[in-house]
């Protein structure tokens, strides 16, 4: 392996040996007749310039045949198909502006080289041109503007309104854990300085809302339900990302985060729809949190509601053993289980 | 004064009869001769402000190398995390054991890679060195306003630096939490071991950083707002000197915000508060501060943080409207137009912060108003864009290493703020937000367009700071190869986000789906290496030159602007005699009738009847 390193201090001194040699020799020419030096570096720079437009247009656009596939699928949420149609339009007008401005740009590098018989058009001020790139641009980004907000009001008024399936997703060094809610649809509270090995969540067994909570290290969804996620982090922030449903959170100590969404198809539609039998949905941590960060995730299963009401029946509960005791009539605090768990 | 014979620039000497009773001529360049500069006053404590841009060009680029290569390492590590890589242990120690990087190691290499290229190079590095060096010799000031500030601004950049690199070599590494440095992890060393020493040696080093950006900021604005020569209006200032002048002001505004957010950070971790922390359980143990909120944290961060990428960039479109018009051999098209998007662009830099924050689960209703003052920064983004454009368009271009970066600068500038738009619209930035989308957007404008600023005014001012040309064969090599290695770098990088792919991973073992990103990965890291071994290129030229280069003429690039009126010879007060005045714009280049294709600042109008037009007075 030294050898490696002798290998590279020798040959990158040889090339700095040839790099002299060439600058020097260079330098000594140059002297003689610059002029015509500068002409030459002007053809093949601005052959360059056209050069680099349409090889760097033409494998752009091969990369993205390549690369393209490789890319999330379409989106297997109702907002995210809407995120997606949005990225379309977004997408058509940026590259056509891409390519304008890259073609005018690299073109006119192009064409109009120095020729020391031509003058530049002094041309420095017309404020009619000025107004057409700020009010074309204008026009185009309120377009884009409003689309985008409304799509965002849509998905964060259904993350505040409190309604499906509640379920925690409780992030801490280097793993999630998902809690249902189960029959009640509360969450019964919990308190961080309530942790213990036996009870890593924290949650307040005294809470009647806790009875029928249940405790997965799966995120299992049913399709065609609207998911509302209580996202919660015992240390550092992280993040939930569910890149297939188009779905990210920050998890952050101190404060509940929620979003709400609805699976629109099964792991094995999935499977089916991308002709990969291997497919499953994935839930990944996206914020950077400490060394193991790259493999903080849990596994994601979109299932028929059936299915899924009988994947419920086989969790365990938060609390086994108490579960018999736990009076079911209490009735809940008046209050979310969002503001009670934030204290 | 060293009058070169070539200098097609004889109006400089009419400036002298220009300048009676001018406010500059007492403190003229007598006493400069008095004493004579030893070595240390001379290289290491000067306060001659050509002296300080130099001292940090050189410390810049040598902070630019050592980023560059821990980017390499971490860019090989995610190619091929398989293999073995036996030098790793030679270069890195324990963190690089049996040829393996170490998991904490990466996201420590991250975390300074970051903190170097934004701070120490495109902050410090490109102000730092093109204000001190532009500032007084474009607007025609002897120094500075203050030299010994500005000597002081250097040291605390020096110093600040001397601790970020000193973190490298701790026992815990350095800091690893990202070069956002967002607590709890960063304030909790139990939860990674960067966050220990490695964490308060960053912040130390911060502090001093900010001292620095600080003082030259200071010195910058009260230097344009008081020392310019007679006759150099505001509105005949060159493009590069506004450009400077909004950067610094942004520094002013917003690097105090950064500093209250690394105090509070230091209060945190070291005298008990929580500012930052609340209910956390970590390492077995319920942890005593409550009450705070990590959020709190990003607002304060990302106020300074966004101001910053402009901070970055401003100088480098400052530095490109000046070399691309003189290369055009055509004025600056809409220089009025470009300073009022320059404005704007800097007034709506204070407001979209939140664009950061999108998924923090800030109030949505913030989240539309960030949406809507972030896309609007895409209109005098535009205005820029199209305005080069147009400069170039029935220009005369002179091909140089500098203009070819220039027209690079506007070509990535134009691709990164595209993806920008995206980033922007915060429904779409759920699933593209701290992926390698986002990863690609900032490389292609600030690891791209605003480095390339910095090369093209490298290349241009050259000659002013060493008194000889870099060699514009390796230059053309070195822009071609770089552009290319960049592209390729950054370009299949955002495919990588729309796969979905997390930024700041170790390795991408953790979900099946993406074993097939692998390909992505080795194209991106070869042009990488490719686009890294360019630079050695440029290192070789840069330094050779300083000694062996061709020698300049006074005007080579044959500009308008003042600093080329100078001796080639550096001298303190710059002018040997009167400082010159100033008569016209800096952009009279190609004017019609005019004897020659440029007409210097310091010639008046009244020896210019050919070229003269009605709104010349
Ligand atoms: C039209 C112009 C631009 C728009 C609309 C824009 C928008 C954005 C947005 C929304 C983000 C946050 C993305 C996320 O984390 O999800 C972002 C990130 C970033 N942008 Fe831009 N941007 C623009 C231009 C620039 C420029 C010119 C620079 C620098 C010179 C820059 C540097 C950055 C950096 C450094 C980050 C990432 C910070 C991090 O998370 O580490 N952007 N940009
Ligand atoms: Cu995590
Ligand atoms: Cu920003």
């Amino acid at each position: 392996m030294n050898i490696l390193l002798i290998l590279a201090v020798v040959f990158g001194t040889l090339v700095l040996v040839r790099l002299a040699n060439v600058a020097a020799l260079a330098s000594k020419l140059s002297g003689e007749n610059e002029e015509a030096e500068q002409e030459s570096a002007n053809r093949w720079n601005s052959i360059g310039m056209i050069a680099f437009l349409i090889i760097g247009l033409s494998v752009m656009v091969y990369i993205m045949n390549l690369y393209l596939p490789l890319t999330l699928p379409k989106a297997a949420s109702e907002h995210g198909e809407a995120i997606d149609g949005l990225m379309t339009i977004n997408w058509t007008v940026l590259f056509i502006t891409f390519f304008i401005t890259q073609i005018l740009l690299f073109f006119f590098a192009y064409k109009y080289r120095y020729n020391k018989n031509r003058r530049s058009f002094y041309f420095h001020d017309n404020n009619k041109l000025e107004a057409i790139w700020t009010i074309i641009p204008t026009i185009v980004l309120a377009a884009l503007i409003t689309t985008g907000m409304s799509e965002w009001n849509e998905i964060t008024k259904k993350s505040a309104s409190m309604k499906g399936i509640v379920i925690q997703i409780y992030a801490k060094q280097f793993d999630f854990t998902a809690r249902y809610a189960g029959k009640d649809n509360k969450l019964g509270s919990s308190f961080f300085r309530s942790i213990t090995d036996t009870n890593p969540l924290g949650i307040d067994s005294s809470d009647a809302a806790t009875a029928d909570d249940l405790i997965a290290k799966e995120l299992v969804l049913p399709k065609g339900a609207e998911v509302q996620l209580m996202i919660n982090s015992r240390d550092v922030i992280h993040s939930v990302y569910l890149p297939h449903f188009r779905v990210q959170m920050n998890a952050v100590p101190g404060m509940t985060t929620r979003f709400a969404f609805k699976p629109t198809k099964t792991t094995a539609e999935m499977q089916k729809e991308t002709g990969n039998p291997k497919f499953e949905f994935i839930m990944l941590c996206n914020k950077i949190c400490g060394v193991a960060h790259y493999n903080m995730k849990m596994p994601v299963r979109v299932v028929e509601p059936a299915e899924y009401e009988e994947w419920l029946k086989t969790q365990s509960a938060v609390f086994p053993k108490e579960e018999a005791a736990a009076p079911a009539a209490t009735p809940a605090p008046a209050d979310s289980a969002a503001t009670s768990m934030a204290k | 004064m060293e009058v070169n014979p070539h200098n097609s620039m004889a109006h400089g000497a009419h400036a002298d009869e220009h300048a009676h009773g001018h406010s500059h001529d007492h403190h003229g360049h007598d006493h400069d001769h008095d004493h004579e500069d030893n070595f240390w006053s001379k290289y290491i404590f000067s306060t001659d402000h050509k002296m300080i841009a130099k001292q940090y060009l050189n410390v810049a680029i040598f902070m630019g190398f050592l980023a560059m290569f821990m980017s390499l390492i971490f860019r090989m590590q995610l190619a091929w995390p398989d293999a073995k890589l036996p030098f790793l242990e030679d270069v890195i120690g324990k963190w690089g054991k049996d040829g393996k990087l170490d998991p904490g190691f990466y996201l420590a290499l991250v975390t300074i890679h970051g903190t170097i290229m934004v701070f120490f190079v495109l902050t410090a590095g490109l102000s730092g060195t093109f204000s001190n060096l532009l500032i007084p010799l474009q607007l025609g000031a002897r120094d500075m306003a203050s030299g010994f500030l500005n000597a002081l601004s250097f040291w605390f950049f020096a110093l600040s630096s001397i601790i970020m690199l000193f973190s490298l070599g701790i026992e815990t590494g350095p800091a690893s939490g990202g070069w956002t440095v967002y607590p709890p992890l960063s304030a909790l060393p139990q939860a990674i071991p960067g966050s220990g020493l490695g964490m308060t040696l960053w912040l130390v080093s911060m502090v001093f950083f900010i001292a620095s950006s600080l003082l030259g900021s200071i010195n910058y604005i009260s230097t344009i707002i008081n020392l310019r020569t007679k006759g150099m209006a505001m509105t005949r200032m060159p493009l590069t000197i506004w450009a400077f002048f909004i950067t610094a002001i942004l520094g002013v505004l917003s690097f105090p915000v950064l500093l209250a957010a690394a105090l509070l950070l230091v209060f945190d971790r070291s005298f008990g508060t929580s500012f930052y922390l609340s209910d956390i359980f970590i390492d077995g143990a319920p942890l005593d501060h409550a009450g705070g909120s990590p959020i709190l944290y990003q607002h304060l961060f990302w106020f300074l943080g966004h101001p910053e990428v402009y901070i970055v960039l401003l100088p480098a479109l400052g530095l490109a409207s000046e070399v691309i018009s003189v290369n055009s051999r055509k004025p600056i098209f809409g220089y009025k137009a470009m300073i009022g998007s320059m404005l704007v662009i800097a007034f709506l830099s204070f407001i979209v912060w939140g664009h950061h924050m999108f998924v923090t689960g800030m109030n949505p209703f913030l989240g539309s108003v960030f949406v809507f003052t972030t896309l609007l920064v895409a209109i005098p983004s535009a205005v820029k864009v199209f305005n080069y454009i147009t400069t170039l368009w029935r220009g005369n271009i002179q091909f140089t290493p500098q203009m070819l970066f220039g027209i690079g600068l506007v070509s990535t500038f134009i691709t990164g703020g595209l993806t920008g738009i995206i980033l922007g619209d915060s429904a779409l930035d759920i699933n593209v937000h701290d992926t390698y989308f986002v990863v690609a957007h900032f490389h292609i404008v600030m690891g791209s367009s605003a480095i390339f600023g910095m090369f093209a005014g490298v290349y241009h001012w050259f000659p002013k700071m060493y008194g000889r040309l870099m060699n514009k064969k390796l230059g053309f090599i070195h822009f071609w190869l770089t552009i290319i290695g960049l592209y390729g770098t950054f370009f299949p990088m955002h495919f990588l986000g729309l796969a979905g792919v997390p930024r700041r991973y170790y390795a991408n073992t953790a979900y099946d789906g993406f074993a097939n990103l692998i390909n992505i990965n080795h194209v991106v890291t070869v042009f990488a290496i490719i686009g890294g071994l360019a630079q050695f290129i440029f290192l070789f030229n840069f330094y050779y030159s300083i000694k062996n280069g061709k020698k300049s003429s006074q005007n080579p690039w044959k500009s308008n602007t003042l600093e080329w009126t100078t001796p080639i010879e550096h001298l303190h007060g710059n002018w040997p005699g009167a400082i010159p005045e100033v008569h016209r714009w800096p952009y009279d280049y190609g004017k019609p009738g005019a004897k020659e294709d440029f007409i210097c600042q310091t010639v008046p109008f009244s020896e210019t009847p050919e070229s003269n037009t009605p709104h010349d007075h």
